[in-house]
């Protein structure tokens, strides 16, 4: 095999995107081995250097324990061709309608339940069903505006579904940044394919919300509610705001009077109408949550409940990305869309279930354990790699909690070329795309944030984990940029030339010269004055 | 205008003045100790200290100043925690101001944070620091619309040289024994070139006091700082609805005064206590602060969320 994944090592148990275990290169990745090849290794680490100067300089960063770190992006980019793109696409927007419909229906009629298609108790006794946001009516009917659904694939290739984030998922930023970075980072390697562009995320998220504004308002006040700077996702916040030309408010800059939401400017109080949130359920409002909260804004969800303002994402959405209601949502799927789920689950043993949790007590050496409502990969256990003593401690805490837990096989994420100490080396990667409900469609983001895990044979891709990201390129038609029909000749008209102030002298070349030849002249005669004075005295 | 993005602005103004100012008094500082073989080091950094608020520090030397007014990020006085506090406004309304400009300040930052500066030739790193700032300045002022946001921008920065031009003049007038002290006070405002060449070479101290405080054409002059102060102020009026009667404004009117004296007071008793009236000045500049805060930035609607109490 020639091109730069020349000794690249691949297992056999695990899906690698780029090369196939006989050594041959994957569609799709085909130009970029070649132009790898041409640039050279040192070239190419070079350029992902530059990326993270770059990156430090524009304050694309995270916080991590207080500290803003850069979010490590690699030079390699991810390869989706067109046709496995349209079934990802198609899978995600399915599930994000089924969870909106789901949602809609535990806040109100309950019928998923009366027709026993789910038990009552799995629903009642997640930790965000929210009885205080019961019967709220958004304006619209979304409830999931923004979502982020978690994909991997396993050993055959095969997209599965691993969690799903209809709260506030975040990450989008560093997919609209990477982008750009790579843009000018690569460009001989962009400029030789057609992929999918993805600036339009920030106008199709403000149009969003915007048709999720109360009825009535014509022209909504948008808002970002941030918890503020020390938030480690401060820096999408403000890009999101930025890009959407919406103010960044915190709580503290949010009252409400008389069932509506103001925020307090140089002007007085000035209304608004939606607010995209990017906190917590628990934090929103010390009214109805954590009344120790000082993030939030007291009152607010009275004003949502009011349809004075409509929150974005809605309250109490956790109920539907609780991983034990993950287990559920293929027949959630069938039970509201009528339609199989395009994109399967990957198995999972409710530890709830006295049966499962038996099987799974055997071996937890062998199973992955997660908490239910984890995030940012906090709480797993990983079976093979644990000690005995975490096994033995996590026993005694499944037990003690069944409802907080559910197992799964370990799953070998695919891996994908990237550039660490030695080279391109394969590493786990996982997707997760972004789709927008703007009420009348689920549109998908073509590509989405590829997470990436540094450590060689490491599986939490999370960046609060040492987990990096990847540029994910979702090509179009067969991904060859092919030179398109030149547009209609247009008259250009010769603009006039850029005034200078040496013109006259330009145009007499002669007199400039006769000009200096006399300055010149002048000075040698002054020498020379000189020279008799010294003789003379 | 959100309140707190307001805020953000007008403190970015002054941090970034503050910075620029402060490494210009440094820089002048040392050279100062070089230049007057006579002079007392000790004197001359102690009444420096003083000046810039800082009290105590036992027998200072240009190392100590270097630290407190230079390098070191805890003392609130020095430039690194003055671009710092700049940083993090900026931050802080990062959707607000513009990309570029966030950019400038940002790498910036990125060149001081650590005690880099430390490791660069003193000169070398407060000239870095006044062109680092004019690079912001210069890019706010290209790519920002000057509107309300920009118009706190510009009462924070021309409110802040006024503050500092003040402190600068005022250790001259400490240090006048130094036949070098007014010469460097006067590179210390950017103000010797300009100077100069206006008063084409033959001017005594007097004048130097003169140029700095009344200079009309001179843009760090103290009059034209408060002049910007007093316009940016009365523009933030208007579009909250000025009255036709008077000022609304408790800052437009300290401002007003402050250079109303300076204007039409006499120079020759503004001289005799020179010290006294740019200490005046500085509590003047505190004074229009508070105002502006209580008036624009904390009075819509303040409430507070007691935890707990239901």
């Amino acid at each position: 095999m020639t091109g730069a994944f020349t000794d690249y090592p691949t297992t056999p148990s695990i899906y690698d995107e780029t090369v196939t275990t006989d050594g041959g290169v994957r569609p799709g990745y085909e130009q970029i081995s070649t132009q790898f090849d041409t640039f050279g290794l040192e070239d190419v680490r070079n350029r992902g250097e530059y990326v993270s100067k770059s990156y430090h300089d524009q304050g694309v960063t995270f916080d991590f324990e207080g500290e803003e770190r850069p979010f490590p992006l690699d030079i390699v980019p991810r390869v989706i061709e067109a046709d496995t793109w349209s079934h990802v696409e198609a899978g995600v927007a399915q599930r994000v309608k089924a969870l909106e419909a789901f949602l809609a229906d535990i806040y109100g009629p309950m019928q998923i339940i009366t027709d026993k298609v789910i038990p009552r108790h799995i629903v009642t006794s997640s930790n965000h069903y929210h009885r205080v946001a019961f019967d709220i009516q958004p304006g619209n009917g979304v409830r999931v505006h923004v979502s982020g659904i978690d994909l991997i694939r396993d050993g055959e290739g095969a997209f599965r579904v691993l969690e799903d984030n209809v709260r506030i998922p975040s990450g989008v930023s560093y997919v609209l940044t990477n982008r750009r970075a790579m843009t000018s980072t690569l460009p001989e390697v962009v400029g030789t394919h057609r992929i999918r562009p993805v600036a339009a995320y920030p106008s199709r998220l403000l149009r969003a919300l915007r048709a999720a504004a109360p009825s009535g308002i014509t022209d909504p006040e948008v808002v970002v509610l941030t918890p503020g700077p020390y938030n480690s996702a401060y820096f999408e916040h403000s890009l999101l705001a930025r890009l959407m030309g919406c103010r960044l408010v915190e709580g503290r800059d949010l009252v409400t009077q008389g069932g509506r939401v103001m925020m307090r400017t140089t002007h007085g109080l000035q209304p608004v109408h939606v607010i995209y949130r990017r906190v917590d359920d628990d934090f929103l409002d010390p009214v109805a949550f954590r009344n120790d909260s000082v993030l939030g804004c007291p009152g607010v969800l009275n004003a949502a409940r009011a349809g004075n303002v409509t929150i974005a994402n809605a309250v109490g959405n956790g109920v539907a990305d609780d991983k034990l209601m993950y287990s559920y949502v293929p027949e959630i799927i069938r039970y509201y869309l009528g339609e199989e789920p395009i994109l399967p689950n990957v198995d999972t043993w409710r530890l709830e279930d006295p049966t499962h949790r038996e099987e799974v007590m055997d071996r937890l050496d062998e199973l992955v354990l997660k908490p239910v409502d984890g995030s940012g990969g906090k709480g797993i256990v990983i079976g093979p790699q644990a000690s005995k003593a975490e096994l033995d401690q996590l026993r005694t805490t499944v037990s003690a909690s069944p409802r907080g837990w559910i197992a799964q096989p370990v799953v070998q994420l695919s891996t994908v070329p990237t550039m660490v100490e030695d080279g391109l080396r394969p590493r786990h990667v996982d997707l997760r795309p972004f789709a927008i409900n703007d009420g009348e469609k689920v549109w998908v983001l073509p590509g989405g944030l590829t997470r990436v895990a540094l450590g060689e044979g490491e599986l939490i891709v999370n960046s609060s984990r040492g987990g990096g990201s990847k540029d994910t390129w979702v090509l179009s038609g067969d991904g060859r940029r092919t030179r398109v029909e030149p547009r209609a000749q247009r008259q250009v008209q010769v603009g006039t030339a850029p005034q200078v102030a040496l013109k006259r002298s330009e145009a007499e070349p002669a007199e400039q010269e006769q000009q200096q030849q006399q300055q010149q002249q002048q000075q040698r005669e002054q020498h020379q004055l000189a020279d008799e004075e010294v003789a003379t005295c | 205008m959100l309140s707190r993005i307001a805020e953000s602005l007008f403190w970015i103004g002054r941090y970034l003045e503050r910075a620029e100012d402060t490494s210009r008094l440094l820089e002048v500082h040392l050279t100062l100790l070089l230049e007057d073989p006579v002079v007392d080091e000790e004197a001359t950094s102690e009444v420096l200290l003083r000046v810039m608020g800082i009290d105590g520090a036992a027998s200072p030397d240009h190392q100590t100043v270097l630290q407190l007014l230079g390098w070191d990020e805890t003392s609130l006085t020095s430039m690194v925690a003055a671009f710092y506090g700049a940083r993090e406004s900026a931050r802080r309304s990062r959707e607000t101001v513009s990309l570029e400009m966030w950019e400038a300040v940002n790498t910036t930052w990125n060149m001081m944070r650590g005690n880099r500066l430390q490791h660069v030739p003193a000169h070398r790193a407060c000239q870095l620091v006044r062109e680092r700032c004019a690079v912001v300045g210069g890019i706010a002022d290209t790519t920002m619309t000057h509107d309300e946001g920009w118009q706190y921008m510009m009462l924070g920065r021309q409110l802040e040289r006024v503050d500092m031009t003040s402190r600068i003049i005022e250790s001259a007038a400490y240090n006048a024994d130094s036949p070098y002290a007014w010469t460097q006070t006067l590179r210390a405002c950017g103000a010797h070139h300009a100077f100069i060449r206006t008063y084409r070479g033959a001017a005594t101290d007097a004048q130097a006091a003169e140029f700095l405080l009344l200079d009309r054409m001179f843009p760090r002059s103290v009059l034209v700082s408060l002049q910007a102060a007093e316009d940016a102020l009365a523009s933030l009026e208007a579009t909250t609805g000025g009255r036709r009667v008077g000022l609304t404004g408790e800052a437009l009117r300290a401002l007003g005064r402050a250079r109303a004296e300076l204007e039409f007071g006499s120079l020759e008793e503004t001289m005799a206590h020179l010290p006294e009236r740019m200490s005046r000045l500085q509590r003047t500049c505190s004074a229009v602060n508070d105002a502006v805060s209580d008036h624009y930035f904390d009075g819509a609607g303040a409430s507070v969320w007691r935890a707990g109490v239901r």
